[in-house]
């Protein structure tokens, strides 16, 4: 339905997005997923055509909106802080857009009362928009965005102000409410648990580039770069230097390197490392065994998350971050442990 | 028992002692300024009250009068307001939307007229349009030419009234530009964004959402700008003579020029009773302005369509032209000989000349002053300077029982302020009536300055007494300073400052005050304004060349005044 082709835009003389394309289906949630920053917010106020791009087309069902002012898009958007209007109460916000559209009154009241339902604000109608909280307040921009039945729904960093467990509802909800509109959507967001969540097709952005995009458990399984495993939170990126061997040298000892790139000798690779599924067991076909020494361990809930070293290097060449894993007994700090992990090269 | 009876006993006195003592010295704080203003403001009022509800003043031939009055007095205020709105709606949305180069000089020139004199504006708008200025020196050179031009309509009434509508547009269209600028910038963009991509045209978008989040501050501003059209009187006066009787004007008419005291008097209660009303209305609206949402970053952005770059080159070109024009053609005018001195048939040396500053130096027989000009500008800096000490010495004891305020202050805090609702023009009324042949010392004159600053000054005090926190004096203790070194490190940084600020504001208020003095200084003792305005009464090109150069001596009087509050400005004190 809505294709994205090759979308370039500067921002203060700088490229900030630098050929974007994507498009989204009828009925799929499209996740943006990027550091601030990145020029998801401006892409998504390009698609409503407040901004538009140094060069680049829209296609809405072949369409190309360029010639389309932003309220003939018939495209829904909702904001981080909701932007709802302050000088109207909850039920003339969310007949807003019915209102512009010239629908009858009665079938604005019709609609409004469905939209309340569908976000669970029934009897908000004639509250004011700065006595709700900030969940009420989502719903309500929701609900504002919805009521004119738009062709397309954008959603930028909409739970970033909430809190976790907030989100998390919100999130289910969200969900579960695209799946009943089947309105095609793109989400912007920097969090990878809502990614993950709502989004049938995750796009990874990058330096103004898309650098991966799949459905989630491709990409989940297959990051195919540090940036990506690292903003997915994949498993633990570590550096390390190839020998001559064609084998990856690093603080926890040295890897042989089963990938399809070329790499040099002495080259800088990061490799991606994930913790085999249970400690005890013999590695599966590609893991390896390292040795660990603890630096600390925290608390959570069901295992225990250990920070620890390697110690196949010493001094500067140690990294900074050191290695996350998760066992099921608290190791002594201090102590040195065995664990199985699986090792990728990510280029 | 008795040992608790007793220790409680003391512990109440002691707190009773304490309650007095904090009483009584805040009696100390407010004596002096209570005092002053019991003899320099609530004596007269009471008086032009007593006057005003005379038999004599509620006659039928005066309320004949008070009608057109009270009806002119509003409708030029009126059409100033929605002329100043005309010119600073689209200057408004020029300032918070767009960037451009020289925006923010641009943007400090429009504010200039607000702080100058009326007596500089007013002279700044003869110099360019008025029969001396340089528009009749064109016309007259293109009628040379052989160019007729309708020069009947230059010395027309409606023209006049043009050069009054054009003053008051000059003098507020910053109050525009502010008070609706800033809460363009303040309005969230998103808003707009979402009112476009729910459907909403950019008319609509206007209608529904930017208008509706606008309302109170285009009322306020609207309030303010017709609150000062409505009292304005140096710029109609000047402007226009005694053509145009406003409230103001009909008050100094009534006094020095067809004297009919009740009337003046009934007149400035009925001015005083509207400008209170506009106050409390202005007070009420104010408060809702300050409720709305702030944007995390700035709104304006450099023009990209050909429409919007017409837009901001016509209103950059207009504003640029609009306030430059009048502000450089006094001084240039006051530099440059277009006509007869003293209205010679013969020849004359039409260029630059330094003659009417020179003028100014000179006692002559038979000119309007038994003394040399400058003289003037020497008794105003004396005024000014007295004015600035009893501004202060009334000022601080007043700031700093404001700047904790307790019930009392509550109460005491409009009945300062009250001064601000009296026009200058009735102040001199009420010094006239009150004190009549005293008035023959000079020093009435500073006394009625001060009444004007006072306000002012401890508004500009009030704030930074109130800002030290205690905190910060404890920190300082904690870390060793002791109480000197509290009051020299912590105190006294952000009060000298302060103490300049405000010195300099009473400074600039005395120097460019003009209706009290008008009423109540001796001819003898005259100040810039009035020598100005004397000067500008009279015929004769040398005449008008001096009034000139004595209004460019106060602009630039007033400019260094200007640039002296500038730099001292804390961050946060209050606007308007």
């Amino acid at each position: 339905m809505l294709e994205i082709r090759n979308i370039f835009k500067t921002y203060d003389n700088k490229p900030l997005l630098r050929g974007i394309s994507f498009s989204v289906s009828k009925g799929e949630t499209v996740c943006l997923l990027g550091a601030s920053g990145s020029g998801k917010s401006t892409l998504l106020r390009m698609i409503a055509g407040l901004e538009f791009p140094e060069s680049g087309q829209f296609l809405f069902n072949k369409i190309d909106l360029a010639q389309t002012p932003p309220h003939a898009r018939d495209f829904g958007l909702v904001f981080q802080d909701y932007g709802l209007f302050p000088h109207l109460n909850i039920f003339d916000n969310v007949a807003f857009g019915l209102k512009m559209r010239n629908v009858p009154l009665a079938k604005i009241n019709a609609r409004v009362a469905e939209m309340m339902d569908l976000v669970n604000l029934q009897g908000f109608e004639k509250r004011k928009v700065t006595d709700l909280s900030g969940g009420e307040q989502q719903r309500v921009a929701l609900a504002r965005a919805l009521a004119p039945q738009p062709r397309l729904l954008m959603f930028d960093e909409p739970l970033g102000a909430l809190d976790k467990s907030l989100k998390e509802d919100l999130l289910q909800e969200l969900r579960s409410i695209l799946h009943k509109t089947k309105i095609p959507a793109i989400y912007v967001t920097h969090d990878q648990d809502e990614a993950f969540t709502i989004a049938d097709h995750i796009l990874l952005l990058h330096d103004g580039e898309i650098i991966r995009d799949g459905a989630p458990d491709e990409v989940w399984q297959n990051p195919n770069s540090a940036y990506a495993a690292r903003i997915l939170g994949v498993g633990n990126v570590i550096e390390g230097v190839v020998n001559s061997a064609n084998k990856v040298k690093t603080e926890y000892g040295t890897f042989p390197l089963n990938c399809k790139h070329k790499h040099s000798k002495s080259e800088k690779v990061s490799l991606l490392l994930q913790q085999s599924p249970s400690p005890f067991r013999r590695g599966a076909r590609g893991e390896v065994e390292i040795k660990l020494k603890v630096e600390d361990v925290l608390f959570k809930r069901d295992q225990f998350q250990v920070k620890s070293r390697g110690d196949a290097l010493s001094g500067e060449a140690l990294s900074k971050g050191g290695l996350v894993i998760h066992l099921k007994d608290a190791p002594k700090v201090g102590q040195m442990i065995r664990v199985w992990v699986k090792v990728e090269c990510l280029a | 028992m008795i040992a608790f009876i007793n220790h409680t006993f003391t512990q109440a006195r002691r707190k009773l002692n304490l309650r007095i003592s904090v009483l009584s010295w805040r009696i100390v704080l407010w004596l002096a300024p209570i005092l002053f203003l019991l003899a320099f403001f609530f004596l007269p009022l009471s008086k032009i009250l007593s006057f005003a509800f005379n038999t004599s003043a509620l006659s039928k031939a005066n309320f004949q009068l008070i009608l057109p009055t009270v009806s002119f007095t509003f409708y030029q205020a009126g059409l100033s307001t929605i002329l100043t709105f005309i010119l600073g709606i689209p200057s408004a949305i020029l300032f918070s939307r767009f960037n451009f180069r020289g925006k923010s000089l641009l943007r400090a020139l429009t504010a200039v007229p607000f702080m100058l004199p009326t007596v500089v504006v007013a002279s700044s708008f003869n110099a360019l349009l008025g029969t001396h200025g340089w528009l009749s020196f064109l016309a007259s050179a293109l009628l040379r030419a052989g160019f007729p031009l309708p020069s009947e309509f230059t010395t027309s009434k409606t023209f006049y009234f043009l050069l009054i509508l054009l003053a008051h547009i000059f003098y507020n269209t910053t109050i525009v530009i502010r008070i609706v600028g800033n809460a363009l910038s303040r309005l969230d963009p998103k808003l707009e964004g979402a009112a476009r991509s729910l459907g909403a045209d950019s008319l609509r978008v206007w209608r529904h959402i930017t208008l509706p989040l606008l309302r109170p501050s285009l009322l306020a501003a609207a309030l303010l700008v017709f609150m000062f059209d409505f009292t304005s009187f140096g710029v109609i006066l000047l402007l226009g003579g005694s053509n145009f009787s406003t409230l103001e004007v009909e008050i100094y008419l009534r006094v020095l020029k067809l004297p009919n005291l009740p009337l003046a008097a009934l007149l400035s209660i009925i001015q005083l009773i509207f400008t209170l009303i506009f106050s409390i209305l202005y007070t009420r609206i104010i408060n809702q302005v300050t409720t709305q949402t702030a944007p995390r970053f700035s709104t304006s952005r450099p023009p990209k369509t050909i429409r919007k770059r017409a837009f901001v080159f016509t209103f950059y070109l207009l504003l640029l032209t609009f306030f430059l024009l009048p502000l450089a053609s006094l001084p240039i005018r006051s530099l440059t000989r277009l006509e007869a001195d003293r209205g010679q048939r013969d020849e004359v040396q039409y260029g630059l000349t330094t003659d009417y500053y020179k003028e100014l130096f000179i006692n002559r027989r038979g000119s309007l002053f038994y003394v040399p000009p400058i003289q003037a500008a020497r008794n105003s800096l004396g005024y000014a300077g007295i004015t600035v000490l009893l501004s202060l010495a009334l000022g601080y004891p007043a700031a700093y029982a404001l700047a904790k305020p307790t019930r009392l202050e509550k109460f005491l805090d409009p009945l300062i302020m009250l001064p601000l609702g009296a026009s200058a023009v009735m102040l001199g009324l009420g010094f006239i009536l009150s004190f009549g042949r005293a008035l023959a010392s000079p020093f009435f004159v500073p006394i009625a300055h001060t009444l004007v600053a006072l306000p002012f000054v401890i508004r500009t005090l009030q704030p930074a007494l109130a800002s030290i926190p205690k905190r910060l004096r404890q920190a300082a203790a904690t870390l060793g300073a002791s109480p000197f070194r509290v009051w020299q490190t912590v105190d006294f940084p952000i009060l000298s400052r302060t103490t300049l600020s405000a010195a300099t504001f009473a400074f600039t208020v005395s120097l460019g005050e003009f209706g009290a003095t008008l009423l109540l200084t001796r001819p003898e003792y005259p100040t810039i304004p009035i020598a100005i305005q004397r000067f500008l009464s009279q015929p004769g090109g040398l005449n008008f060349g001096q009034a000139m150069a004595m209004a460019t001596l106060l602009m630039l009087l007033t400019t260094l005044a200007i640039l002296i509050i500038e730099k001292l400005r804390l961050p946060n004190s209050g606007e308007f």
